[in-house]
């Protein structure tokens, strides 16, 4: 396997040096300028994916390989997660003990809302995302956090996104030195090496992404946070942002953080960010 | 507990098209838990599908039909507001049925 | 009636199909209801049961054998749609469809896999020859089905790689 994933090295390595220039750089210099660094992330994408349409990198893997994409088709025609979505459903809709519910904490009831998660929260001055809003509703309201990654969070969240698909991701960074701060700390988690295998996320997302690895293909940073939570053939369940995060840690012989952990907020900030503008297609379903 | 089955069945003239698919472990007997243990079998064994008394479909399954299993088929026969009744044993001897209107 | 009992050996319960066999008559089941052997009301009422000596088989021959009592042809009539390389061996689609007349049944084998026969269907008059399914695959292996039509069983078979091993099946 190391082999294996020494010559996606070694072609990142490549694609890197080839590409250094269209990439936002990891030191970027004192100015932090997200619209900028967005422009040129989207357009590396277009330019490495041509004729993928922006929606549709919502779709990761099924995006890039025509041959993933038919069995996907073929699973869609009755996906795996329509179990958890309706418990999401049922979960969102059931009262609380003190007779509100999750509607009572978010804008719209809830409803459509997704595609603006995570937000930055000038009061508090931190990142917001979904399933920790989720998680402080239930504790304004007298309710015992969920456990985060999977489960009842998962099938909320699978519920919260089908009332939002076809809203393309708004993720707004407010002119706020913490909320810049917050966003350039997402940017460098994605940039930076890690683990035994001297890994950033961009190595294989950016530069690798569309390649197969062992029995994957890479899905392009672009759009990446999407579909979730997603059920993953290979966990044989669902699973939220920070599962996935969690495992995508351990590909690499890195210690994962926390589920929730500030700079997991912090990276799925940037990477909403990076995807504002392709329309949200959660639940969805993986390999 | 909602029901382990789903089921779309839509008449397009005289044919029936049928999925469904089944909330069901599908445990191969070949796979380890956390533990290093094995988890024994568990997987459904036969799934019947009856339409107006009649069985349309049946199947006979092993361990390698994949966790929540899905199936498609079609059948004459069947009209718009016809029940078509499902049901599946598996090999701890559980079950679980469903009567789902034609569409 | 004597349809379903002739079509498949293996839907006549294990243990009278133990005796037939052991009579030299596995495939006459019908010509056992003919000739008053098994009373017919019996017959008509038991449900098909599920072929369990079939899918204890290990190899491809073993578990025909089991469950058709015959050998089998290829056909191109059968088609078969499988991805050439799985997305995930725990969750690989596969499509049977043929265009032979009469089809009774139609089963799927994964020789690879370390119990061969992984579905088979059964087909009343009036349904549809063609099903699909989801399947798990241990590891590559080429995935084959066989249909039953008139009596006589016709196959064809892919190679479907796997990558991600759907941990046995
Ligand atoms: C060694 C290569 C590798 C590295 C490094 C890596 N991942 Fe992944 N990642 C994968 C593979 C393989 C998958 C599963 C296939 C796919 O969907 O890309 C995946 C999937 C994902 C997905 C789901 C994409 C989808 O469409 O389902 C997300 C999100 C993700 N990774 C985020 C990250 C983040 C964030 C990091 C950095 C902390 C990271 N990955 C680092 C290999 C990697």
């Amino acid at each position: 396997m190391i082999g294996r994933i020494g010559s996606i090295y070694r072609a990142a390595a490549a694609a890197a040096l080839l590409f250094t220039s269209l990439l936002p750089a990891a030191s970027a210099g004192p100015r932090i300028d997200p619209a900028g660094d967005q422009r040129a992330f989207q357009a590396y994408f277009e330019r490495a994916f041509p004729g993928v349409a922006l929606d549709d990198f919502a779709n990761g893997p099924y995006a890039v390989n025509k041959e993933m994409r038919k069995q996907w088709e073929e699973i869609m025609q009755f996906p795996p997660y329509d179990f958890a979505l309706d418990d999401g459903k049922r979960l969102f809709e059931a009262p609380f003990k003190n007779g509100k519910s999750y509607a009572d904490c978010f804008p719209d009831r809830g409803i459509g809302i997704r595609q603006s998660y995570p937000y930055f929260d000038l009061r508090s001055g931190e990142v917001v995302t979904l399933d920790l809003a989720i998680n402080r509703c239930r504790e304004q309201n007298g309710e015992k956090p969920l456990p985060y990654e999977v489960g009842d969070m998962a099938a909320i969240d699978a519920y919260m996104a089908s009332t939002s698909r076809g809203k393309p991701f708004d993720i707004r960074i407010p002119d706020d030195p913490r909320a810049l701060a917050a966003y350039e700390n997402g940017k460098k988690f994605f940039y930076e090496r890690r683990g035994q295998l001297n890994f950033s996320c961009a190595s294989c997302h950016v530069q690798a992404a569309g390649r197969r690895m062992r029995g994957d293909i890479l899905a392009p940073a672009l759009g990446m946070l999407a579909s979730f939570p997603i059920y993953r053939s290979d966990w044989g369940s669902m699973g939220t942002v920070d599962r996935r995060f969690v495992s995508c840690n351990e590909q690499v012989r890195s210690l994962p953080l926390k589920p929730e952990d500030e700079a997991y907020r912090d990276l799925e900030y940037f990477l909403s960010y990076m995807s504002n503008g392709v329309a949200i297609a959660g639940p969805g379903t993986r390999p | 507990m909602p029901s382990t089955i789903r089921v779309r069945a839509v008449a397009h003239g005289e044919s029936t098209e049928v999925q469904s698919l089944i909330q069901h472990p599908m445990d191969s007997g070949f796979v380890k838990d956390k533990e290093g243990k094995l988890i024994p079998p568990h997987y459904i064994e036969v799934v019947s599908f009856e339409c107006n008394g009649k069985t349309v479909f049946t199947a006979f399954w092993g361990p390698a039909v994949s966790k929540d299993p899905y199936l498609k088929f079609s059948f004459k026969g069947g009209r718009k507001g016809d029940e078509l009744k499902i049901s599946w044993t598996d090999n701890e001897g559980k079950s679980d049925s469903i009567a789902a209107k034609i569409l | 009636m004597s349809r379903a009992v002739s079509s498949v050996s293996g839907e006549v319960s294990a243990g009278r199909r133990l005796v037939l066999h052991a009579l030299g008559l596995g495939g006459m089941a019908a010509l056992a209801v003919a000739a008053g052997l098994v009373p017919p009301a019996r017959a008509a009422e038991e449900a098909p049961a599920w072929p369990k000596n079939a899918f204890a088989q290990k190899d491809q021959a073993h578990a025909l054998d089991a469950l058709y009592g015959k050998t089998l042809e290829a056909s191109d009539k059968v088609s078969l749609d499988v991805p050439e390389i799985a997305e995930n061996g725990a969750v690989v689609p596969v499509s049977v469809t043929t265009s032979l007349p009469n089809v009774t049944s139609i089963s799927v084998l994964i020789p690879e896999n370390p119990y061969t026969l992984a579905a088979s269907y059964r087909l009343p008059e009036g349904t549809e020859p063609s099903v699909s399914c989801r399947l798990k695959m241990a590891k590559t292996s080429d995935v084959v089905v066989v249909v039953e039509s008139a009596g006589k069983l016709y196959g064809a078979k892919k190679q479907v790689k796997v990558t991600l091993g759907g941990c046995g099946g």
